[in-house]
């Protein structure tokens, strides 16, 4: 335990929570190992939504720290700490997207060659979708990634020793150097790992929506930890509702930003009305899919908007866990929904499997290990940051 | 000082955020109600520390939101569905999707113009012209640098010497006392400031005319406004004619069009058939149309009584038994090329109300000359209805 002139005294998380992230860990990748092992075409789709699900958790929180700084916020400072925690899924891609790479040829259609020269539109693509750039483009994009992580957490940790203050000017640019290359880049990832799932289908606006859904559920974790964290008092006594009622302001924008994008990609293929474009709608309006396409619209809009628009919904600590969770699941959802039905395009057929399940569970237990093992090398609040008292006296 | 004016408030003024915060606190806890602060931008905390609650402006916003989106997405569907059903881009009769983006607008539209108008005019209780503190010099110096705050007059538990003493162990920097200005005519109905408002509005409307339609408008974009195509009732050089409409190709035929195939003959080599069947609702437009074309020449009862006083050739009565005799094809015939001294109706009467109107002069004809059958029908008729029918 130690205490600082702000006022945060450092405490350990309980070692029951390492028990838990490694249960949910183990038993997760075991399962998920057997299941690459009976059906590796199946396995590998699931794995690819849960893997979209780590980079929305892992970009979009390095995104936030660097919004934070960009923009000079200062209500976000004391826990910013959380996401780069959660933002250290980061390196861990690298290394999470193997099992994918050795599996393209059940992911991808556009891999194999006979599907390839049955369609001009897929001639065309070659330069652009082929597999040996397709994987340098994915591990370099994560690389970059890696190397902004890198730098930005290094100079906000460093902070809490020397208290340097020209560390957050350099963690300003290095952040505005960031967003640009992150806008770029979730575009190109968005339309590797997804869009490319129906390879003949195409919409520009489709990296902007996935970048919705990643702000979206990084913030809804960053809320869901911070308010878990400041109710058994591992943070500060200073954060408070108020400082709640902004991150419910956030989720909420972004819920509405994102029902914006998603509604912009349906509205103008539903004008156009060209079977080309159609197609995607089409493979996600067929059978039971009907259904779990109303229910995104309900799950990750109608709801959520109704539910955050009230301001005493956003001061309330309880409530405010309860939506963050479901921003996690329905952004889960979304993901599913992008994936699955691409499946009939490779030609598979497409049924609900216990793998699906199996690997969000992992990756559950592995943000939790990451998590537990980062806050006992390093302070949960970035104690050294100037922006910090004004953070922690922030007033609506 | 004055003595004869009338005390509205007194004001304190503070140097820092920090202490005007801590002012208003002590002003609320002492139990004033009647207070109100003043600072040069938005101090954070502030509604907590004057002990202010939740402001009601977000319901007006939520109503009239909710208000402006149903009412916008319900009359659309209306005038595109119910009141003037028409296909637009293949799309349904009740597109709501296309819905939307209008439904987005106008709902923030209603929203933030409700905001606005409901705060100045329920919340900031104007038009309020003039408030006392504007005249003073505290206004001037909250406005610069300064934060403050006045405790008014009204307030039950005011005391001017009290409250004096109040602020000074504050530690207030400047009190100062307002009073109640003199009573001064309503400047705004001046015509000097009539005329600069027309003035500002004449000069918003050129500059902003000025600016999106002259200077923004930049060559390269212009894709939609200049497309390769011929705008109806223009030139073009790509017909030889120099027109860019066209008349469509020598007996073309519109579609569902059937034209009359005895066009410009005397009489019809073969009888035509009447397609309508003597509904009520037919009989109905047949006799609005008779009465509007034929009756100034036929008579009313088509009994040959012509209005036009000798001016023009009466028309014949057409309950002769030549006449009755003729087939509607015939009949049909006159009305759509003349007949000697009549002139042709084709242009004045659609098809189907020329039909209409033979259907009438067959009533009008049946009712001069009745069988014993249509008396008993309109007998019992009578006798159903309670009233007279055959009008
Ligand atoms: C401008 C006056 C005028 C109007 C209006 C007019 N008619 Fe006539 N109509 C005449 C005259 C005059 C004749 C006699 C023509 C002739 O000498 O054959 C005539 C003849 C006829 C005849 C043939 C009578 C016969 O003995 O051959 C019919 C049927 C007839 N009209 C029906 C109509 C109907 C139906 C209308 C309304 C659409 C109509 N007319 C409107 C002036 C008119």
């Amino acid at each position: 335990m130690s205490s600082t002139e702000i006022g945060y005294i450092r405490k350990e998380l309980p070692e029951k929570i390492k028990t838990i992230g490694l249960t949910l860990f183990v038993v997760g990748t075991a399962l998920g190992i057997i299941g690459f092992l009976i059906d590796p075409q199946r396995a590998s789709l699931s794995y690819l939504v849960t893997f979209m699900f780590l980079v929305s958790i892992g970009v979009g929180s390095l995104f936030l720290v660097a919004l934070e700084y960009a923009v000079g916020a200062d209500w976000s400072t004391p826990f910013r700490r959380i996401s780069e925690f959660l933002a250290a899924v980061i390196p861990f891609l690298i290394i999470l997207v193997i099992p994918l790479l050795f599996n393209l040829k059940y992911i991808f259609p556009w891999t194999h060659k006979s599907i390839v020269d049955s369609s001009v539109m897929l001639k065309g693509k070659t330069p652009y979708l082929n597999v040996p750039f397709f994987i340098i483009r994915s591990i370099g994009i994560f690389l970059i990634w890696w190397v902004f992580y890198y730098f930005i957490i290094r100079n906000s940790r460093k902070q809490d020793t020397t208290k340097d203050q020209y560390l957050t000017k350099k963690n300003i640019n290095i952040s505005s150097g960031f967003i640009p290359v992150f806008g770029i880049s979730i575009t190109a990832i968005a339309f590797d790992w997804m869009m490319s799932l129906e390879p003949n289908w195409f919409s520009t606006i489709f990296g902007v929506y996935y970048f919705s859904g990643t702000v979206w559920c990084a913030l809804a974790a960053l809320t869901l930890i911070v308010i878990l964290l400041n109710e058994h008092g591992y943070l500060h006594s200073k954060i408070k509702s108020e400082h709640y009622y902004t991150l419910g302001l956030l989720m909420f924008a972004f819920t509405v930003f994102w029902a914006y994008i998603a509604f912009s990609q349906y509205l103008l293929i539903w004008y156009a009305d060209l079977p080309d474009e159609t197609i995607w709608f089409m493979h996600r309006w067929v059978g039971g899919w009907k259904v779990v396409s109303l229910a995104i619209v309900f799950t990750h809009f109608i709801f959520p908007f109704f539910y955050l628009l009230s301001y005493n919904v956003k001061m309330q600590a309880k409530k405010l866990k309860f939506i963050a969770i479901w921003i996690l699941c329905a952004h889960f959802l979304d993901l599913y929904w992008l994936v699955m039905p691409g499946m009939s395009t490779n030609g598979y057929q497409y049924s609900f499997s216990w793998m699906d399940l199996v690997f969000p569970v992992a990756a559950v237990g592995l943000i939790i290990l990451i998590f537990k093992s980062l806050s006992h090398k390093y302070n949960l609040l970035p104690i050294g940051d100037p922006k910090l008292q004004r953070g922690l006296d922030f007033h609506l | 000082m004055n003595e004869n004016k009338v005390l509205h408030s007194v004001a304190a003024l503070f140097d820092t955020p920090d202490k005007i915060i801590n002012a208003a606190r002590k002003v609320k806890d002492a139990g004033y109600t009647m207070f109100d602060v003043n600072t040069s931008y938005p101090v954070h905390g502030m509604d907590k520390a004057m002990g202010l609650g939740q402001s009601k402006i977000g319901y007006v916003t939520l109503f009239f939101g909710f208000a402006g989106a149903v009412f916008i997405f319900l009359f659309m569907g209306w005038s595109m569905a119910i009141n003037y059903p028409y296909i637009v881009g293949g799309k349904p009769f009740f597109p709501y999707q296309a819905f939307i983006p209008i439904t987005f607008e106008v709902t923030v539209l209603c929203g933030s113009i409700a905001t606005v108008v409901g705060m100045l005019a329920v919340f900031f209780n104007l038009p309020f012209l003039s408030h006392p503190i504007h005249g003073s010099n505290y206004i001037k110096e909250v406005s610069v640098d300064k934060f403050g705050v006045v405790i008014e007059a009204e307030d039950p538990l005011f005391d001017k010497n009290k409250v004096f003493e109040f602020f000074k162990n504050l530690g207030a920097g400047k009190i100062e006392f307002i009073y109640e200005p003199e009573k001064q005519a309503i400047k705004i109905l001046q015509p000097k400031f009539i005329v600069f408002l027309a003035v500002v509005a004449a000069l918003t409307s050129f500059s902003t005319y000025f600016t999106l339609n002259k200077l923004m408008y930049i060559v390269p974009f212009n894709w939609m406004d200049n497309q390769k195509k011929s705008n109806p009732q223009s030139e073009t050089n790509f017909f030889y004619d120099g027109y860019a409409m066209r008349t469509p190709v020598e007996g073309t035929v519109a579609r569902g069009f059937m034209p009359y195939p005895f066009h410009e003959q005397a009489l019809p080599s073969e009888p035509l058939a009447n397609p309508t069947l003597p509904t009520k609702q037919i009989l109905k437009i047949g006799q609005e149309k008779f009465l509007t074309f034929c009756s100034p020449c036929h008579g009313n009862y088509a009994e040959g009584v012509s209005r036009l006083m000798g001016q023009f050739p009466p028309g014949p009565t057409l309950h002769s038994a030549k006449i009755i005799g003729y087939s509607d094809g015939m009949i049909y015939n006159i009305i759509t090329n003349g007949q000697n001294a009549m002139p042709s109706y084709a242009y004045q009467i659609p098809r189907e109300q020329r039909w209409a109107i033979i259907d009438y002069i067959r009533v009008l004809q049946r009712a001069q000359n009745p069988k014993p059958s249509d008396f008993q029908a309109i007998k019992e008729l009578n006798k159903e209805s309670g009233k007279n029918v055959v009008n």
